[in-house]
Protein backbone atom coordinates (compact mmCIF):
# COMPACT_ATOMS: atom_id res chain seq x y z
CA UNK A 1 0.00 0.00 0.00
CA UNK A 2 2.93 2.37 1.28
CA UNK A 3 4.78 1.06 -1.96
CA UNK A 4 1.24 2.09 -4.32
CA UNK A 5 1.16 5.39 -2.84
CA UNK A 6 4.78 5.80 -3.44
CA UNK A 7 4.71 5.04 -6.91
CA UNK A 8 2.10 7.53 -7.45
CA UNK A 9 3.27 10.42 -6.22
CA UNK A 10 6.41 9.34 -7.94
CA UNK A 11 4.82 8.93 -10.85
CA UNK A 12 2.88 12.36 -10.33
CA UNK A 13 5.84 14.55 -9.66
CA UNK A 14 7.62 12.89 -12.81
CA UNK A 15 4.72 13.45 -14.94
CA UNK A 16 5.02 17.26 -13.68
CA UNK A 17 8.54 17.84 -13.71
CA UNK A 18 8.50 18.21 -10.36
CA UNK A 19 6.53 21.16 -10.59
CA UNK A 20 3.11 20.22 -8.47
CA UNK A 21 3.83 20.24 -5.15
CA UNK A 22 4.86 23.05 -2.63
CA UNK A 23 6.79 25.45 -4.92
CA UNK A 24 4.91 28.17 -6.02
CA UNK A 25 3.27 28.63 -9.47
CA UNK A 26 1.91 32.22 -10.39
CA UNK A 27 -1.25 30.35 -11.30
CA UNK A 28 -1.76 28.67 -7.73
CA UNK A 29 -5.08 30.04 -6.20
CA UNK A 30 -5.05 27.99 -2.73
CA UNK A 31 -3.21 24.97 -0.73
CA UNK A 32 -4.09 22.43 1.45
CA UNK A 33 -3.73 22.84 5.19
CA UNK A 34 -5.10 19.36 6.22
CA UNK A 35 -5.21 16.04 3.54
CA UNK A 36 -6.28 13.51 5.91
CA UNK A 37 -6.82 9.69 4.22
CA UNK A 38 -7.20 9.61 0.31
CA UNK A 39 -7.51 12.65 -1.06
CA UNK A 40 -6.72 14.01 -5.16
CA UNK A 41 -6.52 16.80 -7.08
CA UNK A 42 -7.68 15.90 -10.62
CA UNK A 43 -5.49 17.99 -13.17
CA UNK A 44 -5.83 17.91 -16.80
CA UNK A 45 -6.96 14.07 -16.97
CA UNK A 46 -4.36 13.03 -14.46
CA UNK A 47 -5.05 12.16 -10.52
CA UNK A 48 -2.40 13.34 -8.26
CA UNK A 49 -2.28 12.33 -4.31
CA UNK A 50 -2.88 15.62 -2.61
CA UNK A 51 -1.04 16.43 0.83
CA UNK A 52 -0.48 19.41 3.16
CA UNK A 53 1.19 22.05 1.09
CA UNK A 54 0.00 20.79 -2.50
CA UNK A 55 -1.49 23.96 -4.93
CA UNK A 56 -4.22 24.15 -6.42
CA UNK A 57 -4.83 25.15 -9.89
CA UNK A 58 -7.93 27.04 -11.35
CA UNK A 59 -10.39 23.78 -12.78
CA UNK A 60 -9.09 21.50 -10.64
CA UNK A 61 -11.11 18.85 -8.97
CA UNK A 62 -10.57 17.77 -5.74
CA UNK A 63 -11.39 14.23 -4.57
CA UNK A 64 -11.49 12.58 -1.00
CA UNK A 65 -11.69 9.12 -0.54
CA UNK A 66 -14.33 6.89 1.86
CA UNK A 67 -11.38 7.71 4.61
CA UNK A 68 -10.65 11.42 3.01
CA UNK A 69 -11.23 14.78 3.79
CA UNK A 70 -9.40 18.00 3.01
CA UNK A 71 -9.24 21.66 4.40
CA UNK A 72 -7.71 24.38 1.70
CA UNK A 73 -7.04 27.80 2.18
CA UNK A 74 -7.18 29.98 -0.97
CA UNK A 75 -5.36 33.40 -1.59
CA UNK A 76 -8.34 35.15 -1.03
CA UNK A 77 -8.66 33.57 2.67
CA UNK A 78 -11.60 31.71 1.00
CA UNK A 79 -11.71 28.54 3.50
CA UNK A 80 -13.12 25.16 2.08
CA UNK A 81 -13.23 21.97 3.39
CA UNK A 82 -14.75 18.36 2.15
CA UNK A 83 -15.43 15.15 4.19
CA UNK A 84 -15.25 11.86 2.77
CA UNK A 85 -16.33 10.46 -0.70
CA UNK A 86 -16.41 14.18 -2.04
CA UNK A 87 -15.42 15.64 -5.42
CA UNK A 88 -15.35 19.14 -6.05
CA UNK A 89 -14.31 20.73 -9.04
CA UNK A 90 -13.31 24.86 -8.53
CA UNK A 91 -14.81 26.11 -11.81
CA UNK A 92 -13.16 29.55 -12.06
CA UNK A 93 -11.09 31.44 -9.93
CA UNK A 94 -9.75 34.92 -10.23
CA UNK A 95 -8.48 37.15 -7.64
CA UNK A 96 -7.34 40.77 -8.23
CA UNK A 97 -5.18 41.32 -4.56
CA UNK A 98 -5.23 45.24 -5.20
CA UNK A 99 -9.13 45.76 -5.45
CA UNK A 100 -10.60 41.98 -4.40
CA UNK A 101 -12.59 41.88 -7.37
CA UNK A 102 -12.81 38.25 -8.45
CA UNK A 103 -14.73 35.52 -10.00
CA UNK A 104 -15.27 32.01 -7.80
CA UNK A 105 -17.28 28.69 -8.47
CA UNK A 106 -17.01 25.63 -7.32
CA UNK A 107 -19.33 22.40 -8.03
CA UNK A 108 -19.88 19.82 -5.53
CA UNK A 109 -20.46 17.18 -7.33
CA UNK A 110 -20.82 14.75 -4.64
CA UNK A 111 -20.34 14.63 -0.78
CA UNK A 112 -20.15 17.47 1.86
CA UNK A 113 -18.44 20.97 1.72
CA UNK A 114 -18.06 23.61 4.37
CA UNK A 115 -17.33 27.17 3.91
CA UNK A 116 -16.08 30.40 5.21
CA UNK A 117 -16.16 32.73 2.65
CA UNK A 118 -13.48 35.69 1.67
CA UNK A 119 -12.59 38.05 0.24
CA UNK A 120 -14.10 37.72 -2.74
CA UNK A 121 -17.85 37.49 -1.48
CA UNK A 122 -16.55 40.33 0.50
CA UNK A 123 -16.19 42.91 -2.28
CA UNK A 124 -18.78 41.69 -4.29
CA UNK A 125 -21.68 40.02 -2.99
CA UNK A 126 -22.54 38.13 -6.66
CA UNK A 127 -18.82 36.87 -7.09
CA UNK A 128 -18.66 33.74 -5.53
CA UNK A 129 -21.11 31.13 -6.30
CA UNK A 130 -21.14 27.98 -4.81
CA UNK A 131 -23.19 24.96 -6.91
CA UNK A 132 -24.95 21.31 -5.90
CA UNK A 133 -26.44 19.14 -8.94
CA UNK A 134 -29.62 21.06 -8.25
CA UNK A 135 -28.56 24.52 -7.70
CA UNK A 136 -26.71 27.23 -7.08
CA UNK A 137 -25.77 28.96 -3.83
CA UNK A 138 -25.04 32.51 -3.95
CA UNK A 139 -22.90 33.52 -1.51
CA UNK A 140 -23.25 36.78 0.51
CA UNK A 141 -21.28 35.42 3.55
CA UNK A 142 -19.81 33.99 5.09
CA UNK A 143 -20.14 30.34 6.85
CA UNK A 144 -22.45 27.74 5.44
CA UNK A 145 -22.56 24.12 4.61
CA UNK A 146 -23.42 21.87 1.39
CA UNK A 147 -24.26 18.36 1.09
CA UNK A 148 -24.94 16.83 -2.18
CA UNK A 149 -26.78 13.85 -2.27
CA UNK A 150 -26.36 10.80 -4.76
CA UNK B 1 -25.97 11.11 7.10
CA UNK B 2 -28.16 8.35 8.81
CA UNK B 3 -29.58 11.38 11.49
CA UNK B 4 -30.52 13.15 8.28
CA UNK B 5 -32.10 10.38 6.56
CA UNK B 6 -34.07 9.36 9.27
CA UNK B 7 -35.49 12.97 9.57
CA UNK B 8 -36.22 13.41 6.23
CA UNK B 9 -37.71 9.83 6.49
CA UNK B 10 -39.96 10.92 9.34
CA UNK B 11 -41.05 14.56 8.30
CA UNK B 12 -41.70 12.76 4.89
CA UNK B 13 -43.88 10.28 6.55
CA UNK B 14 -45.57 13.00 8.59
CA UNK B 15 -46.43 15.26 5.34
CA UNK B 16 -47.93 11.75 3.85
CA UNK B 17 -45.18 10.05 2.01
CA UNK B 18 -43.05 11.79 -1.04
CA UNK B 19 -40.95 9.99 -3.65
CA UNK B 20 -37.37 11.15 -2.22
CA UNK B 21 -35.87 12.43 -4.79
CA UNK B 22 -32.10 13.20 -2.73
CA UNK B 23 -32.21 16.53 -1.49
CA UNK B 24 -29.50 18.14 -1.84
CA UNK B 25 -28.92 20.36 1.63
CA UNK B 26 -27.42 23.88 2.92
CA UNK B 27 -27.06 25.04 6.16
CA UNK B 28 -25.98 28.28 7.85
CA UNK B 29 -23.60 28.64 10.37
CA UNK B 30 -23.07 31.48 12.37
CA UNK B 31 -19.53 33.03 11.93
CA UNK B 32 -16.97 33.12 14.09
CA UNK B 33 -17.73 36.20 15.93
CA UNK B 34 -21.24 35.63 16.46
CA UNK B 35 -22.55 36.91 13.06
CA UNK B 36 -24.57 35.59 10.46
CA UNK B 37 -24.48 35.85 6.96
CA UNK B 38 -26.59 35.30 3.96
CA UNK B 39 -26.98 32.50 1.72
CA UNK B 40 -29.51 32.44 -1.49
CA UNK B 41 -30.32 29.03 -2.15
CA UNK B 42 -32.07 28.92 -6.58
CA UNK B 43 -32.93 26.42 -8.49
CA UNK B 44 -35.03 26.37 -11.65
CA UNK B 45 -38.30 25.88 -9.42
CA UNK B 46 -37.71 28.28 -6.77
CA UNK B 47 -35.35 29.94 -4.48
CA UNK B 48 -35.11 30.61 -0.75
CA UNK B 49 -32.50 33.24 1.26
CA UNK B 50 -31.00 31.79 4.65
CA UNK B 51 -30.27 34.85 7.27
CA UNK B 52 -30.47 33.30 10.57
CA UNK B 53 -27.62 30.70 12.41
CA UNK B 54 -28.64 26.76 11.45
CA UNK B 55 -31.04 28.10 8.55
CA UNK B 56 -31.74 25.17 5.63
CA UNK B 57 -33.00 24.42 2.80
CA UNK B 58 -32.69 21.36 0.74
CA UNK B 59 -33.08 21.64 -3.27
CA UNK B 60 -34.15 18.75 -6.01
CA UNK B 61 -35.93 19.00 -9.23
CA UNK B 62 -38.87 19.57 -7.55
CA UNK B 63 -37.96 22.96 -6.40
CA UNK B 64 -36.39 24.59 -3.03
CA UNK B 65 -37.67 24.41 0.92
CA UNK B 66 -37.14 25.17 4.05
CA UNK B 67 -35.61 22.43 6.39
CA UNK B 68 -35.01 22.20 10.02
CA UNK B 69 -31.85 20.84 11.38
CA UNK B 70 -30.19 20.32 14.70
CA UNK B 71 -26.98 20.65 15.60
CA UNK B 72 -26.75 17.57 16.29
CA UNK B 73 -27.65 16.24 12.95
CA UNK B 74 -25.35 18.62 11.37
CA UNK B 75 -22.81 16.72 13.28
CA UNK B 76 -23.65 13.81 11.89
CA UNK B 77 -23.79 15.07 8.52
CA UNK B 78 -21.17 17.93 8.15
CA UNK B 79 -18.38 16.47 10.98
CA UNK B 80 -15.75 15.33 8.60
CA UNK B 81 -15.97 18.35 6.56
CA UNK B 82 -15.95 20.51 9.81
CA UNK B 83 -12.65 18.57 11.43
CA UNK B 84 -11.12 19.29 8.54
CA UNK B 85 -11.42 23.40 8.49
CA UNK B 86 -8.63 24.93 8.14
CA UNK B 87 -7.53 27.31 10.63
CA UNK B 88 -8.43 30.71 10.47
CA UNK B 89 -6.09 33.26 8.48
CA UNK B 90 -4.54 35.83 11.12
CA UNK B 91 -3.37 39.24 10.06
CA UNK B 92 -0.53 41.07 11.61
CA UNK B 93 0.39 44.87 11.02
CA UNK B 94 3.82 46.02 10.26
CA UNK B 95 4.73 50.14 10.84
CA UNK B 96 8.27 51.32 9.28
CA UNK B 97 10.04 54.19 11.61
CA UNK B 98 9.06 57.20 9.69
CA UNK B 99 11.43 57.82 6.94
CA UNK B 100 13.56 55.02 7.21
CA UNK B 101 13.95 51.41 6.06
CA UNK B 102 13.41 50.19 9.68
CA UNK B 103 10.67 48.53 11.61
CA UNK B 104 9.17 49.92 14.40
CA UNK B 105 9.92 48.41 17.75
CA UNK B 106 6.43 47.18 18.52
CA UNK B 107 6.37 45.77 14.81
CA UNK B 108 9.54 44.00 15.46
CA UNK B 109 7.99 41.97 18.30
CA UNK B 110 4.63 41.54 15.92
CA UNK B 111 7.02 40.20 13.27
CA UNK B 112 8.37 37.73 16.09
CA UNK B 113 4.51 36.43 16.78
CA UNK B 114 3.67 36.15 13.11
CA UNK B 115 6.70 33.97 12.85
CA UNK B 116 5.88 32.01 15.82
CA UNK B 117 2.21 31.52 14.28
CA UNK B 118 4.09 30.55 11.08
CA UNK B 119 5.69 27.42 13.08
CA UNK B 120 2.64 26.45 14.44
CA UNK B 121 0.93 25.78 11.23
CA UNK B 122 0.74 22.55 8.52
CA UNK B 123 2.44 24.44 5.16
CA UNK B 124 1.89 28.09 6.05
CA UNK B 125 2.00 30.71 3.02
CA UNK B 126 2.24 34.40 3.61
CA UNK B 127 0.46 37.53 1.86
CA UNK B 128 2.28 40.98 2.15
CA UNK B 129 -0.60 43.64 1.95
CA UNK B 130 0.82 46.96 1.67
CA UNK B 131 -1.47 50.04 2.45
CA UNK B 132 -1.17 53.72 1.96
CA UNK B 133 -2.77 56.59 3.75
CA UNK B 134 -5.29 58.98 1.44
CA UNK B 135 -3.10 61.18 -0.06
CA UNK B 136 -2.52 61.10 -3.51
CA UNK B 137 -4.17 59.38 -6.47
CA UNK B 138 -4.92 55.50 -6.52
CA UNK B 139 -2.46 54.48 -9.36
CA UNK B 140 0.51 55.93 -7.20
CA UNK B 141 -0.86 54.72 -3.97
CA UNK B 142 -1.39 51.53 -5.87
CA UNK B 143 2.23 51.16 -6.49
CA UNK B 144 3.77 52.94 -3.32
CA UNK B 145 1.49 49.96 -1.18
CA UNK B 146 3.55 47.31 -3.53
CA UNK B 147 6.54 48.52 -3.00
CA UNK B 148 6.13 48.66 0.91
CA UNK B 149 5.04 45.41 0.56
CA UNK B 150 7.66 43.72 -1.70
CA UNK B 151 10.30 45.68 1.03
CA UNK B 152 8.50 43.56 4.20
CA UNK B 153 8.77 40.53 1.64
CA UNK B 154 12.61 41.03 1.16
CA UNK B 155 13.22 41.34 4.91
CA UNK B 156 10.89 38.54 6.08
CA UNK B 157 13.45 36.37 3.39
CA UNK B 158 16.23 37.63 4.83
CA UNK B 159 14.95 36.44 8.34
CA UNK B 160 14.87 32.65 6.50
CA UNK B 161 10.94 32.59 5.72
CA UNK B 162 11.25 30.59 2.16
CA UNK B 163 10.38 33.23 -0.31
CA UNK B 164 7.90 30.83 -2.55
CA UNK B 165 5.41 30.96 0.64
CA UNK B 166 5.04 34.33 0.35
CA UNK B 167 2.98 36.29 -1.97
CA UNK B 168 2.63 40.38 -2.31
CA UNK B 169 -0.40 43.03 -2.47
CA UNK B 170 -0.36 46.36 -3.09
CA UNK B 171 -3.95 47.27 -1.83
CA UNK B 172 -3.41 51.13 -2.45
CA UNK B 173 -5.54 53.41 -0.67
CA UNK B 174 -8.47 51.09 -0.69
CA UNK B 175 -8.57 50.01 2.90
CA UNK B 176 -7.64 52.41 5.23
CA UNK B 177 -6.76 51.47 8.98
CA UNK B 178 -8.06 55.29 9.73
CA UNK B 179 -10.97 56.68 8.17
CA UNK B 180 -10.12 60.39 8.03
CA UNK B 181 -10.63 63.17 5.04
CA UNK B 182 -9.80 62.55 1.84
CA UNK B 183 -5.86 64.15 1.42
CA UNK B 184 -5.11 64.03 5.08
CA UNK B 185 -1.88 62.78 5.83
CA UNK B 186 -2.28 59.40 8.52
CA UNK B 187 0.71 57.30 9.32
CA UNK B 188 -1.55 55.09 11.50
CA UNK B 189 -3.01 54.22 7.59
CA UNK B 190 0.75 54.12 6.00
CA UNK B 191 1.23 50.06 7.55
CA UNK B 192 1.69 46.74 6.03
CA UNK B 193 -0.49 43.59 7.07
CA UNK B 194 0.96 39.94 6.75
CA UNK B 195 -1.96 37.54 6.29
CA UNK B 196 -0.85 33.82 7.28
CA UNK B 197 -2.70 30.85 5.69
Amino acid sequence: MLALRSLAVYTALFSFAGILPLVAQANDIAQFKVAKGSVYVERGGQRIAARVGTALQPTDAVITGADGSAGIAFIDNSLLSLGPNSVLAIERYAFNSTTHEGAFDAMLRKGTLSVVSGKIAKQSPDAMKVKTPSSILGVRGTEFLVQTRD
Amino acid sequence: MRGYCAALAVAASILGGCAAPSRDLVVLLPDKDGKVGTVLVQNPKGSTELNSAYAAASSAPDGVRRETVSKSEVGNVFGGALAAQPPRPISFVIYFESGTDEFTERSKQEVKRLLAEMARRQAPDITVIGHTDLVGSDPSNDALSLQRAERVKAILVSMGVPAERVSTAGRGRREPLVKIGDGVPEARNRRVEISVR
